[in-house]
This record gives structure tokens, C-alpha cells and sequence, in this order.
């Protein structure tokens, strides 16, 4: 497990729009990719079934319709993303306690500066494992 | 048969790695009584005081159990339960 995030830039920008679409509501989704291979490859949007700025969840339907299209295709969770609309792109106390996929890379979009709008906007990344949180670099694939 | 119990990532530590394990019951808490009594530890990761833990979700046939009568939720032989965590945060 390598301790950077290799993503495409396509991928980053999806997330950050996502991201300014939801707000001031937190947006969630995940990229998914071929298990064991740390390579996030396709983007699922997914509903923040909590609606609301300061919580995600995703929908359990929903996550459950993920997990089947994952086991089909051998794939495993690689990013999850959600965004904070009002606070630094840093996992909150809640994000770190539910933090339960020990292989995946935890993405923060803040969009407390930017808002809906253009802007400057936050994206970073992180690791969680049993209650640690170690932030890691981003390297950004054109 | 049996019911399948297909285990997350995070929990596999209790399962020595295994993907999906087998249980017997009539219903969810029974299924999962008797995978703890082959894999001790899951439970608890499971289950709290007054039912299923907050932060997982588990599904007979596809269904979600808080809708179905939790631990309650009745079990056949051929069922599979999926357990997922949630994914959530603020």
C-alpha cells in the first residue's frame, strides 16, 4: 500500500464538481478499481442519504447496489470521497470513528471557501486505520 | 447449506481472512451466534446492547434487516447475509 494518492486529474475535478453541486450539503461517492491494485479507475456518485451540511451517510440500498457491481467486476473500494462545506478539508472525529475500509484512500473537498462557486477549493487526501489519521500527497496524473 | 455470511474486509481479521464464512439459524442473531462460535470476536463488532450496531449495515437477501426485524430477521438455509460498514462521517 503505497503511501501517496496517484489519481487523474479528471477524477480530482469530478469530485471537487461534485462536490460544488451538493453544497452547502456534503457530497459522498467513491472511486472504485480492480481489487488489490491501489488503481482508482471508475467514479460512483453516491447519495448522501444524511442531506445535510454537516453529516454524510451513504444510502444502505445504494451502497448495497455498489457492492454487488464490485463483487461482480472484482473490484474493491480505492477512494472515498465527501466534502466539508464549511470547515478545512480534514476528517472530522465522526469521519475517523466510521472510517472502516482499512484499503482505501480518504478524500476531503472543502468547499467553505469556494462554495458553489469558482473558487479556491481544498482537496486532500488521507489514510485511517484504527482511529490514526495520516495525510498523504496527491500525485495528479494529467 | 447453511446461510452464507459474507465478511468485510475490516472484519476479516476474525475470519483468517476469509471472504464469506457459514452459519445455522432460524434467524440473523442465531446465524451470527453460531459463526462467533467458530470465529469469536465478530460479534461484538456487530452487535451492541439493543441491537445491530449503528455503523454496519446487514442485508438477508439482499434486504435491509431494519426493515425486516433487525436481529430478528428470519434466516433459511441458501440465504445470504451481507455485512457492510457504513460509510459515513460529518
Amino acid at each position: 500500500m503505497s503511501a501517496v494518492l496517484k489519481i487523474a486529474r479528471d477524477h480530482v475535478d469530478a469530485m471537487i464538481a461534485h462536490a460544488r453541486e451538493d453544497h452547502p450539503d456534503e457530497a459522498c461517492g467513491v472511486i472504485t478499481g480492480p481489487a488489490g491494485s491501489d488503481d482508482p479507475v471508475r467514479l460512483v456518485r453516491m447519495i448522501n442519504a444524511d442531506r445535510s451540511p454537516t453529516f454524510f451517510r451513504f444510502d444502505p440500498t445504494e451502497q448495497l447496489r455498489l457492492y454487488r457491481e464490485m463483487d461482480d467486476a472484482d473490484e474493491e473500494i480505492i477512494v472515498v470521497y465527501h466534502s466539508h462545506t464549511a470547515t478545512q478539508a480534514y476528517p472530522s472525529r465522526t469521519d475517523i470513528a466510521y472510517a472502516a475500509e482499512p484499503q482505501a484512500h480518504y478524500v476531503l473537498v472543502s468547499t467553505a471557501e469556494c462554495g458553489p462557486d469558482d473558487g479556491p477549493v481544498e482537496v486532500r487526501s488521507y489514510r485511517i486505520l484504527d482511529g490514526v489519521v495520516t495525510e498523504e500527497p496527491l500525485e495528479i496524473r494529467e | 447449506m447453511a446461510v452464507e455470511v459474507r465478511i468485510p474486509t475490516i472484519l476479516r481479521t476474525f475470519t483468517s481472512g476469509e471472504k464469506s464464512v457459514h452459519g445455522d439459524g432460524s434467524t440473523l442473531l442465531q446465524v451470527i451466534d453460531d459463526v462467533e462460535a467458530r470465529h469469536p470476536g465478530l460479534k461484538n463488532r456487530l452487535v451492541e446492547a439493543d441491537g445491530l450496531r449503528r455503523f454496519v449495515n446487514v442485508y438477508v437477501n439482499d434486504e435491509d434487516v431494519r426493515f425486516t426485524g433487525g436481529l430478528g430477521a428470519p434466516t433459511a438455509d441458501g440465504d445470504v447475509v451481507v455485512v457492510l460498514p457504513a460509510v459515513a462521517g460529518g
